[in-house]
């Protein structure tokens, strides 16, 4: 049977505007890698619908070792949340191939 | 009295949304539609630009670049002084009045080429010098109250000069001004087909604009106002400009409505990361909530008539 190796998920939920910040600094934190989709809602900053340009907006999931999961969200929670829609969550998670995160 | 059918595609959409319907347009058609209407806009701006000597361009494209320095300045004090608002909100505004709005500037094509008026046909050149002038001022103003060393002018200059819509008409611009020779076999695709995109793209629109449409609770009456009466204050600069550079009835109706139009594409973007501070929902509201239908609706007609009675 496939073992699970234990790792944390980290998914942050930003407005499109600061994708490539963010994957950028999740990079230089540690993190191996990112998978980004669009989505649409609603959250405290109003409708977000994704229709347009500006109304964009993407989750983004990053799966790492716990001291780098803080090192993001630190970062986040430090420089994106006063003035961006920024939502981050960490989940534990058990992966496969655990070595490539 | 005929009616346009162009701003009833607006006014669809728009309905539709207000009344909740489910019409939606794809993502991806929206995508696909604004890369065709800024290539086609560039293209063929492009392909008359070869027509034209560098030395009759320039001196226009001076006093066209400092339209866009000029309206910002203008606006500015307007938001910050009159309007109270916050250095950075009335920056970031004043940012998307100076620069511009490609499907206004079609729009207006399509007014003259229904009227069968003649236009400098390389105007599209005025769009995209445009586009740039008037964010910088923007967040140069936003700065100026303290904060210049924190602006990342690498990644700025980079959101600016390769966003989506300079690079599609600088480049549109390029293809058609290199090989303008050769076009004639890109008309259809291109030119006859670009009518029908508008149309598709104002339905867009008008379900984006009226999707907005709450944001009107938070900005205020200024704000509303103010999204009115600073195209009519631009046209007029506008108009200015093109009697400086003696440009037809056409060509001046062209540049009174760019200079009237708000961005609400390439803006947006650079403000938000030039600017996070300022809110983005107030230049929005403003640009694309009111000035955009506005300028569509009446603006267009009305700078029409001006220039109709001044350039007799």
């Amino acid at each position: 049977m496939a073992q699970l190796t234990p790792r944390h998920l980290v998914v942050l939920i930003a407005e499109e505007a600061i994708e490539s910040r963010l994957t950028e600094d999740a990079m230089r934190l540690g993190a191996h890698g990112y998978s980004v989709c669009e989505v649409r809602g609603q959250g405290s900053r109003g409708v977000r619908s994704g229709e347009w340009e500006a109304a964009k907006t993407v989750r983004i999931e990053i799966l790492c070792h716990e001291p780098v999961a803080q090192a993001i969200i630190d970062h986040v929670a430090a420089h994106y949340f006063r003035h961006y829609a920024v939502v981050a969550y960490v989940l534990e998670v058990g992966v496969l191939r655990g070595e490539k995160f | 009295m005929t009616i346009d059918p162009i701003p009833l595609f607006f006014l669809l959409g728009f309905f539709a949304r207000l009344a909740r319907s489910d019409l939606k347009i794809p993502g991806q058609l929206y995508e696909a539609l604004s890369l065709f209407l800024l290539l086609a806009i560039g293209l063929k701006g492009g392909m008359e630009l070869a027509k034209v000597p560098l030395g009759v361009i320039a001196p226009k494209a001076a006093i066209t670049l400092a339209l866009g320095v000029t309206i910002p300045l203008v606006a500015f004090p307007i938001l910050f002084f009159l309007g109270r608002l916050p250095r950075a909100d009335a920056a970031s505004i004043a940012g998307h009045y100076g620069s511009v709005s490609a499907v206004t500037f079609a729009v207006a094509l399509d007014f003259l080429r229904d009227r069968q008026m003649a236009f400098e046909a390389y105007a599209p050149l005025f769009l995209v010098l445009l586009e740039i002038p008037g964010i910088m001022v923007g967040i140069l103003l936003a700065r100026l109250g303290g904060g210049l060393g924190t602006i990342r002018w690498g990644e700025l200059l980079h959101e600016v000069f390769l966003g989506k819509s300079v690079v599609l008409l600088v480049g549109g611009l390029l293809i058609g001004w290199l090989a303008h020779a050769k076009m004639a076999s890109l008309e259809p695709f291109y030119f006859v087909g670009f009518k029908g995109a508008l149309t598709l793209f104002l339905l867009e629109m008008g379900l984006v604009a009226a999707g907005q449409i709450s944001s009107l609770k938070t900005s205020g009456p200024f704000l509303a106002a103010f999204a009115i009466v600073m195209p009519l204050i631009s046209s007029l600069l506008g108009i200015g400009a093109a009697a400086l550079m003696e440009l037809s009835a056409g060509g001046a109706l062209l540049l009174a409505t760019l200079a009237a139009s708000a961005s609400y594409i390439a803006a947006p973007a650079a403000m938000r990361i030039a600017i996070p501070e300022a809110n983005p929902a107030l230049s929005i509201c403003a640009a694309l909530v009111i000035t955009f239908p506005f300028n569509l609706l009446i603006g267009i007609p009305l700078y029409h008539y001006v220039i109709t009675v001044l350039w007799k």
